[in-house]
């Protein structure tokens, strides 16, 4: 039974890849195309405070400059969400093949996280139209699941009692969380970068980023991701304690994962500064959410696989 | 100042030419630089760039062993390193350097802000400016007819019920100038200074709390005296005294394995174990510790961090006279618990006897003849011993581990090189000690029984804790969350809403300015507009 649902479970995940794959695809022809249509369009009009006569109220900024109907965009973000589904099928059928949440090693854990962060960027949709990100995140969920399903696969195993905790459950999801909004937020970041150096002319060939908010709008959207990332990945450092001081018997230790989680945290605190300092806005800060979010990556690959430490007994 | 001057919410620096400064001067001058934005940013930043050492090179504090291999394998960078504290990182000078001066510059900031903010808590909200159209967010209605008075004092009535402080004034023209969101500064502020609790917490439980590390063998009991430890590290202003008075037998541990998950076989599933306390004169309470289930007893925390086997190896002259009996603790090496084990027999044989051996619970043999384990549980339990003998090197007062034995005094007779093969006992077997010594046995703690499951002891490894501030940590960590969260999400805004006559008749004026962060402004700007004129009986034009 348990072998069959596993089965099931990476069946539903290599249908989620290759959906992912058309999605990606299609994503960036919608990037291409905003290109050549950019070029027909006539300058973005900045959004305007009404004319001093009469009564008016302030117009609503309207969001990416001239709005209109990206045919590619919406297949691709339909592809995405068919895609997400089927990622979340096959990491639910994970976790009743295991009986457990299904975050427990390497290759849950890159079902379940890359199932968050797609999750994530497909509800904040509702908030905010972020879809000019979707070859980013399509393309970021390809790679997560490439490299779990080929380098990280194992068979279902139970729980060793280190693990045995409901701090399993809401550590590791919760760090999930800030690292989706993370990701989310290093795209956003990394989109208005290249878009300050458009506005200052030095990008002539990326007509589609003519497509997208300018690069304040980029950076307030940035932020405000971020500083969800942040309060999620305070709160991971403080549950991991919790489970640290009842599994190993002291709440900090310095384990290689610990350091690298409070690294993490430091930089994602230096960045929230860095809005808050004169001269640090702007690309500067983008830069740090950027490394702040490799560094994520890197606590979560490189720490996994070749630093020694406690972490380690989450099987690979 | 409430800020720091390079707050980006701060006034933009005036280019003056600084005076000479005195000595106050150039003090004044250098703590406002500790407190600019600037440095505590460089100074976080630093902080991240500082920690990644210690996850590079091992740690004295979390991984001891690991410092001891690498200064085998690199005898010469090893030292340098050493010098520069690379090895203990978090408590190096330049670590702590750092750290220190981010908390001088934070409490440089935080105490000026809540002095400021204590302030502003008990003041008015500030005068309305001169000309609102200037401000971020400015909204105009005609409002011609209406009467000023009644107008700003239902705007006022209004923006108080939607939680602003409100606040009129008259000048020129008549306004009501409004603020909200004094708990984001709060918060803030809060959050700050729940991280200078957090570092005070930690520091003082390190200098009173205490970590001990005690081997505990089924059947055995364990005093709370400072004797009993295998290990004890105490904080700087530990007291034997502060040791709360209990004792602790180890009745069972068991171990569960996976039998059925063919992909799992062996796997560790459940540690138990069972002990019984005894605080005072009182009966004993029975208890269960497991992996993630410490116990707590009298403000300490007991943890299980580890098990292993512990044979029970007798060994007797040639007249069969016991000259040794115990349950010898052997570490394990391996997930299927091959463990390792030394005997130290000083006394009753005609020379001093080491012995030094392998523990195999399910021994099965590899394909160079050499033995190993295939399973943790004891399905076919075999101890193999070498044996020396000479001078165990114990005679000269030096502490020895019990886990270690130092042959280079002692010759081998069995194993190691020597003509005999190390010897290989099972359960209930004995072997003699070549050279007519004397004899050794490995004891079956269960010899009725039909299959061996229970002819070996276990032990357990546990770890005593004492952290008085442990709480205290978790309480500002707490406060650390709900400080960040209200200081983030909050918005903290100025409204101002003016009504300015025109010979056209009374115009009605809406401003807001946020404080912080506050994507939210224009859109509460405008429905307060709105909402006040709908009040007013105005008619908006779209």
């Amino acid at each position: 039974m348990t072998d069959t649902l596993a089965q099931y479970s990476l069946i539903a995940i290599y249908s989620a890849m290759a959906v992912y794959l058309v999605a990606f695809v299609t994503f960036t022809l919608d990037l291409a195309k905003r290109s050549a249509a950019a070029q027909s369009l006539a300058p973005a009009v900045p959004a305007s405070v009404a004319g001093s006569g009469g009564t008016a109220v302030l117009e609503r900024e309207t969001p990416a400059a001239p709005q209109r109907n990206y045919t590619f965009e919406r297949v691709a973000y339909a592809l995405t969400v068919l895609a997400w589904l089927l990622h979340v099928a096959g990491t639910v059928l994970r976790g009743v093949a295991a009986q457990r949440v299904p975050w427990a090693n390497m290759f849950e854990f890159s079902l379940t996280a890359s199932a968050i962060v797609v999750g994530v960027f497909v509800v904040v949709q509702i908030w905010q139209n972020l879809r000019y990100l979707g070859a980013y995140i399509s393309g970021f969920a390809l790679i997560v699941l490439g490299f779990g399903t080929v380098g990280f696969y194992v068979d279902v195993v139970p729980l060793p009692p280190a693990l045995q905790s409901y701090w399993l459950i809401i550590h590791v999801f919760v760090a999930s969380l800030g690292t989706a909004f993370f990701a989310l937020g290093a795209g956003l970041s990394v989109a208005q970068l290249l878009q300050a150096r458009r506005e200052a002319g030095r990008f002539p060939a990326a007509k589609f980023l003519d497509t997208l908010p300018d690069a304040t709008k980029l950076e307030n959207l940035a932020y405000r991701v971020n500083v969800v990332g942040f309060v999620f990945w305070t709160f991971t450092l403080i549950a991991g304690a919790i489970w640290a001081e009842h599994a190993w018997g002291r709440y900090w230790g310095w384990d290689t994962k610990e350091v690298w989680t409070f690294i993490i945290w430091t930089i994602f605190a230096g960045y929230i500064h860095a809005r808050a300092t004169r001269g640090w806005r702007g690309s500067r800060s983008a830069w740090l959410a950027i490394v702040g979010f490799a560094a994520v990556l890197f606590n979560f690959t490189i720490v996994n696989l070749f630093f020694k430490g406690l972490h380690a007994y989450s099987g690979l | 100042m409430s800020r720091p001057s390079d707050h980006i919410d701060s006034p933009a620096p005036s280019p003056v030419t600084q005076p000479a400064l005195g000595p106050v001067g150039y003090l004044r001058f250098f703590w406002r630089q500790l407190t600019s934005m600037r440095t505590a940013l460089l100074l976080l930043l630093l902080l991240a760039v500082a920690a990644v050492p210690g996850s590079l090179f091992p740690q004295r504090s979390s991984d001891p062993n690991g410092v001891i291999q690498y200064f085998d394998k690199n005898p010469a960078s090893a030292p340098v390193l050493d010098g520069l504290q690379l090895f203990d990182v978090y408590t190096s000078v330049w670590f702590s350097a750092i750290y220190l001066l981010l908390f001088i510059s934070l409490i440089g900031c935080v105490i000026p802000r809540t002095t400021h903010h204590l302030r502003a808590l008990r003041g008015r909200p500030p005068r309305t400016p001169a000309r609102l159209e200037r401000l971020s967010v400015f909204v105009e209605v005609d409002a011609a007819g209406q009467d000023p008075a009644v107008a700003i004092d239902s705007a006022r009535s209004m923006l108080r019920k939607s939680g602003y402080r409100a606040e009129l004034f008259d000048g020129p023209t008549l306004s009501v100038s409004a603020e909200r969101g004094y708990l984001r500064e709060t918060g803030n502020l809060v959050f700050h200074t729940a991280l200078i609790g957090i570092l005070i917490s930690v520091g003082i439980g390190g200098g009173f709390g205490y970590t001990g590390q005690k081997v505990l063998v089924e059947g055995q009991a364990f005093a709370n005296v400072r004797l009993s430890y295998d290990s004890l590290n105490p904080g700087r202003f530990f007291s034997e005294s502060t040791l709360p008075p209990y004792r602790i037998v180890l009745d069972d541990f068991s171990a569960t394995y996976e039998e059925e998950n063919r992909n799992a076989l062996g796997q560790p599933i459940d540690f138990s174990a069972d002990v019984t306390t005894y605080e005072g004169d009182g009966p004993g309470t029975k208890s269960t510790i497991k992996v993630n289930e410490p116990l707590r007893l009298d403000g300490n925390d007991i943890y299980l961090l580890g098990n292993g086997y512990a044979p029970s190896i007798t060994v007797r002259d040639p007249e069969g006279e016991v000259v040794f009996s115990d349950q010898v603790p052997f570490l394990p090496s391996d997930a299927n618990l091959t463990s390792l084990g030394v005997v130290k027999v000083p006394d009753g044989l005609a020379e001093q006897v080491g012995m030094a051996g392998f523990f195999y619970p399910t021994a099965a043999q590899l394909d160079t003849g050499a033995l190993t384990s295939n399973h943790p549980d004891l399905q076919n339990p075999v101890l193999t011993l070498r044996v020396y003998k000479g001078d165990l090197g114990i005679d000269g007062g030096i502490a020895k581990s019990v886990y270690n034995l130092d042959t280079d005094e002692l010759t081998a007779i069995a194993g190691d090189g020597a003509e005999e093969k190390a010897l290989e006992l099972r359960p209930g077997q004995t072997a003699d000690i070549p050279g007519g010594l004397g004899t050794v046995a490995f004891d079956n703690k269960d010899p009725d029984a039909d299959d061996l499951l229970q002819s070996v002891s276990r032990f357990a490894s546990l770890d005593v804790h004492r952290d008085p501030t442990q709480g205290w940590v978790l309480f500002f960590a707490i406060l650390v969350l709900l400080g960040l969260l209200t200081g983030l999400f909050i918005p903290r805004r100025r409204v101002w809403v003016k009504a300015v006559e025109t010979s056209e008749g009374l115009r009605l004026e809406y401003a807001g300015l946020a404080r912080g962060d506050d994507p939210g402004l224009e859109a509460a700007v405008t429905d307060i507009a709105r909402r006040h004129s709908q009040q007013l009986g105005l008619k908006l034009s779209p």
